[in-house]
């Protein structure tokens, strides 16, 4: 089944990545619908997380292409990969813990603050205001996840649980206003509650933010047919299926290489 | 603080508001550093100590500590004046006495540049062993061109910042290329070649070392005695106002950058790279800045203190020293610029006060850093979560 690629936000074609002897991605081929909510699956060590190092640019793809609306940000640097309007989350939770939740969020702002010494330093009244305006977003973020957290802002982040914790990454990605949001199974190491809490928020925010697509990986085929408008399905590096939920969970050689099925 | 201050009551301790709380740390900590570079006898100098200790303990127990930094973050203007006023009192009732004012200008040094090295190590995690080093490229700075330029010598007191950030470019390259272990290493390395440079180098002196000429401003030449009320001061007077200048003015470039999206970065850069390459940060970018930053630090308090010793000689920058540096950072607390200014008031007077441990002063702070690594990590006052304006807080 081919869909329409004209209003496709993020066209990954052909990517690879070899480590060495060992194909991570192979040949990988997909793309996302402005808007859409595309679920990323397949079993561990499958290219999951590759494919999204690789997009961001942590590593260079070993061949392949990756347009960003229209724009080729093959092998792009991490950084220009962000101006250009990716913003992730990842795997292991990569917060810094001793920072507060504040100051984790403005890093996720960093594209949008005054860099310059002379400003940080000497032009304190200016940098009070850009201060109280990113206080202002920062707050106005968190409170669409909660508004308890929201009163906290200058707390460390390595005090909270892990679901406020995934809260805070996100919030650190949304707030540079990204286009593209790729989530990194944020649903790792939280209970089945905590997860529908979560899942609750990101459709949320998928609701108030015009236009942002989101590429989510997962593991728990609940929540991937709750969200997704699309899903992708990896398997030694290579796409197996691709499709609405119920076509891929349909879908014999997924239930073979994924469900487990004999 | 956090900002939860906004609706708690106010702390208070033994009645008193934050305000009279830390105007009265003020007053006792420069009475008890006046004590202190004045006690002679060995008795009394373990007793300052005992008393110092058992003001921790009492100060902690009590609340007093919390107060303390309610005032620090509320009354700052207040707070950050009266501390000034205190540090210019104890340098005033030392105006005739050579060596307390020698002592007290050395700890005011060795704090700029351990402030340089809190930016490097504290702020953006590149660990510095070279200090020393840097240090002493700001006092063979001053000596060659106090000597053979006719440079003003507060010029020459730049420069000696400038010249330590420029060699510093040359360490940058593998510095910001290689991580953690491998970056100290390539600065221990730089350490003990800077040394044996010296000590082969026939124009800079070789082992014997270089004459420093001494700071003059516009006439004022800052080795002869001034006369103030017809009582001739100690020339080290001098020193001692234009090395608190420096000093503070160090502290307050410290605070603002750390309070600062700068800080922000580098705090970023050092805790993970990855991540804040993801959000759009150079890392090398930061990594270059901090370290050059933290040099001009460095470099420029050693132009002062050659000036001020006006006799320099490679031993004077060795190895040890870089070391003594990295031990205050760690004694006051990574990335805490009060924890800095205590610690380097603890490593350079204690030892000359306390002869007994004057032989084992190395010895004694290399136990006194592993005994902080392993109990107390966060240093001697632990830095706080970042408040970008002090005393802000949010409109409800």
């Amino acid at each position: 089944m081919t869909r329409p690629t004209t209003d496709a936000v993020l066209e990954i074609d052909a990517l690879s990545k070899t480590f060495g002897g060992v194909t991570a991605l192979d040949a990988f081929t997909m793309s996302v619908r402005r808007g859409d909510i595309v679920g990323l699956l397949g079993p561990n060590g499958s290219g999951k997380t590759t494919s999204f190092n690789a997009v961001t640019g942590i590593f260079p793809p070993s061949g392949g292409t990756v347009r960003f609306d229209g724009a080729d940000i093959t092998g792009l640097s991490p950084q220009k990969v962000y101006a250009a309007g990716i913003a992730r989350t990842f795997q292991r939770s990569r917060l810094c813990l001793p920072l507060s939740i504040f100051d984790n969020i403005m890093i996720g702002n960093h594209g949008r603050l005054t860099k310059g010494l002379w400003f940080n330093l000497m032009r304190r009244r200016a940098f009070r205001r850009e201060f109280e305006q990113g206080y202002e977003d920062a707050r106005a973020l968190v409170r669409t996840f909660s508004t308890a957290l929201a009163d906290r802002l200058f707390e460390p982040v390595g005090a909270l649980p892990m679901i406020e914790r995934r809260r805070i990454e996100i919030c650190r990605a949304l707030i540079s206003r990204p286009r593209l949001l790729l989530l990194d199974e944020p649903s790792a190491g939280m209970t089945h509650d905590e997860t529908t809490q979560l899942m609750d928020d990101i459709l949320d925010v998928r609701g108030r933010i015009e236009g942002l697509s989101i590429i989510i990986i997962e593991h728990e085929m609940g929540v991937i047919e709750r969200i997704t408008d699309q899903c992708v399905v990896l398997n030694y590096g290579r796409k197996i299926c691709e499709g609405p939920y119920a076509h891929i969970a349909a879908d014999p050689e997924v239930q073979r290489a994924y469900l487990g099925a004999e | 603080m956090s900002t939860d201050t906004q609706t708690a009551p106010r702390p208070t301790w033994l009645g008193l508001p934050p305000l009279a709380v830390g105007l009265l740390v003020v007053v006792l900590a420069s009475a008890y550093a006046w004590l202190f570079l004045h006690a002679e006898s060995q008795v009394v100098v373990l007793v300052l100590l005992a008393v110092a200790a058992l003001a921790a303990v009492v100060g902690g127990r009590t609340g007093a500590d919390r107060v303390l930094a309610t005032a620090m973050s509320q009354h700052s203007r207040a707070m950050n004046g009266a501390i000034v006023a205190g540090l210019l009192a104890v340098i005033a009732l030392f105006a005739t006495d050579h060596f307390p004012l020698l002592m007290l200008t050395t700890v005011l040094l060795y704090m700029t540049a351990a402030l340089g090295l809190n930016i490097q190590f504290g702020y953006a995690g590149m660990v510095n062993f070279a200090g020393a080093a840097f240090f002493g490229i700001g006092a063979y700075t001053a000596a060659v061109m106090t000597t053979q330029t006719g440079l003003p010598p507060l010029l020459i007191l730049i420069l000696g910042g400038v010249m330590a950030a420029l060699i510093g470019f040359v360490l940058v390259i593998p510095v910001v290329r290689t991580r953690g272990h491998y970056a100290a290493v390539v600065t221990i390395a730089f350490s003990v070649l800077f040394k044996t440079f010296l000590e082969v180098n026939d124009i800079l002196g070789g082992p014997q070392g270089l004459m420093v000429d001494s700071m003059k401003i516009l006439g004022w030449d800052f080795n002869a005695s001034p006369v103030l009320f017809g009582v001739e001061m100690s020339f080290y007077l001098n020193y001692a106002l234009l090395g608190a200048a420096l000093a503070v003015l160090a502290f307050v470039f410290t605070r603002r950058l750390e309070r600062s999206w700068v800080g922000l970065t580098l705090d970023a850069v050092r805790l993970d790279d990855t991540a804040s390459a993801c959000f759009g940060i150079g890392i090398t970018r930061a990594k270059v800045l901090a370290f050059t930053l933290g040099n001009v630090m460095v470099g420029m308090a050693g132009a002062l203190y050659g000036m001020m010793i006006s006799f320099i000689a490679p031993t004077s920058f060795t190895f040890s020293d870089s070391l003594l540096l990295v031990a205050i950072v760690l004694l006051g607390g990574m990335g805490s610029p009060w924890g800095t200014a205590l610690a380097a008031f603890i490593v350079i007077v204690l030892p000359e006060k306390l002869q007994i441990i004057q032989e084992y002063r190395f010895l004694l702070f290399s136990v006194l850093v592993i005994a902080m690594l392993l109990f107390r990590p966060d240093g001697l006052l632990p830095r706080t979560v970042r408040a970008y304006i002090p005393g802000w807080r949010a409109k409800p």
